[in-house]
């Protein structure tokens, strides 16, 4: 991976890092307000089926967690195991389209009408 | 010498890589300073002892060491700051290639200074005035902030990211790059900021403030990993580097 890469990465991560923040307070606190009565599916899909506000909120989430985890791993990955490379870098990519995907089924089965 | 006030019991690594902690007994002085204490070993007790000093004054940075697992400069420890119990463990600086004892291989260390384009390179010549740098201008009172480091290897020891990635280049080179990306004569800044990119170089830091936290000199090197951070982002993505 160049130089550059690298460079626009990390700042990707701290990007994503700020999003989260964002997200996961708004996730955290619609956690606490919808539980206030019990938790039910019917209860959260009447909040979210359809929702516009909803699927850009989670979509937004998702992108973050797909852009964010990958980085973050790679470090890890090559500081504990010394894997470096065009493998590692492979390996998070697909690991980046696979999160993006689940992530992205799940907020389509809640926000579909 | 002043009168024994007790008797310090103190393990030093013997050997190179592979070794062992030897111990010995040396009298406990007032005001004893852990460099005290090994010259006192190697002195009077064991003279095959190897370790480095030169100015003993917190000037020269040559005596490093780790001192109860942490790294320190030991002509400025005084032992009353570092023992409780009169018991004292010195090795050599983690991080690096023992040669003997106490005496590590600083080459790593220095290369990596020079891997990070830590020499200054001006334009002018002895022809030219004297550049004229205001004392109070942002980029000399970052340049104060750093310029103090006085090479004595304890950041790049007790740097756990280092450790881990061994190539990575470590706090002292990097607050030796920042002082020059902040020195406004000098006129390699592009290659400098592209030599303390990426993965090895600056954004491997994970600001666990280690260095900050043991530096002797009282610097802040998370402080200017920090700003080449943000100077090398900004380079990237204006596509400088």
């Amino acid at each position: 991976m160049n130089l550059r890469t690298q460079v626009l990465l990390w700042g990707a991560q701290r990007a994503s890092a700020a999003v989260l923040a964002f997200c996961v307070l708004v996730h955290l606190v619609t956690i606490i307000y919808a539980v206030r009565n019990g938790l039910t599916a019917a209860e959260i899909l009447a909040r979210t089926s359809g929702s516009v506000a909803w699927t850009l909120f989670y979509t937004v989430f998702v992108v973050a967690i797909a852009v964010h985890a990958p980085i973050g791993l790679r470090n890890v990955l090559a500081e504990t195991f010394q894997w470096r490379g065009r493998g590692l870098d492979l390996a998070m990519l697909i690991l980046a389209l696979t999160l993006a995907l689940w992530g992205w089924r799940a907020v389509y089965a809640i926000t579909a009408a | 010498m002043g009168t024994a006030l007790s008797v310090l019991h103190v393990r030093v690594w013997r050997g190179t890589e592979s070794g062992e902690y030897q111990e010995f007994q040396v009298p406990r002085l007032e005001s004893q300073t852990v460099l005290d204490v090994v010259t006192h070993i190697q002195r009077k007790l064991d003279p095959t002892l190897s370790y480095r000093f030169a100015c003993r004054v917190g000037m020269c940075g040559s005596c490093a060491m780790t001192v109860n697992g942490k790294a320190r400069w030991t002509c400025r420890t005084h032992v009353a700051s570092v023992s409780d119990e009169e018991r004292l463990e010195i090795g050599p600086l983690r991080n690096l290639p023992v040669i003997k004892d106490l005496v590590t291989d600083m080459a790593p260390f220095f290369d990596k200074w020079a891997a990070a384009k830590g020499q200054f390179r001006g334009s002018a010549t002895r022809n030219d005035d004297f550049a004229r740098v205001s004392p109070e201008s942002r980029q000399r009172r970052l340049v104060d902030e750093s310029i103090e480091c006085i090479g004595c290897g304890v950041c790049y020891s007790s740097c756990d990211v280092v450790t881990w990635k061994p190539d990575y280049l470590g706090p002292a080179a990097l607050t030796r790059a920042w002082t020059l990306v902040n020195d406004v004569r000098d006129v390699d800044q592009r290659e400098r900021l592209t030599a303390v990119a990426g993965d090895a170089g600056c954004h491997a830091c994970h600001t666990q403030m280690t260095c900050t936290e043991r530096c002797p000199k009282k610097l802040s090197p998370t402080a200017g990993i920090a700003g080449l951070k943000r100077a090398v982002l900004s380079a990237a993505l204006k596509g400088e580097i």
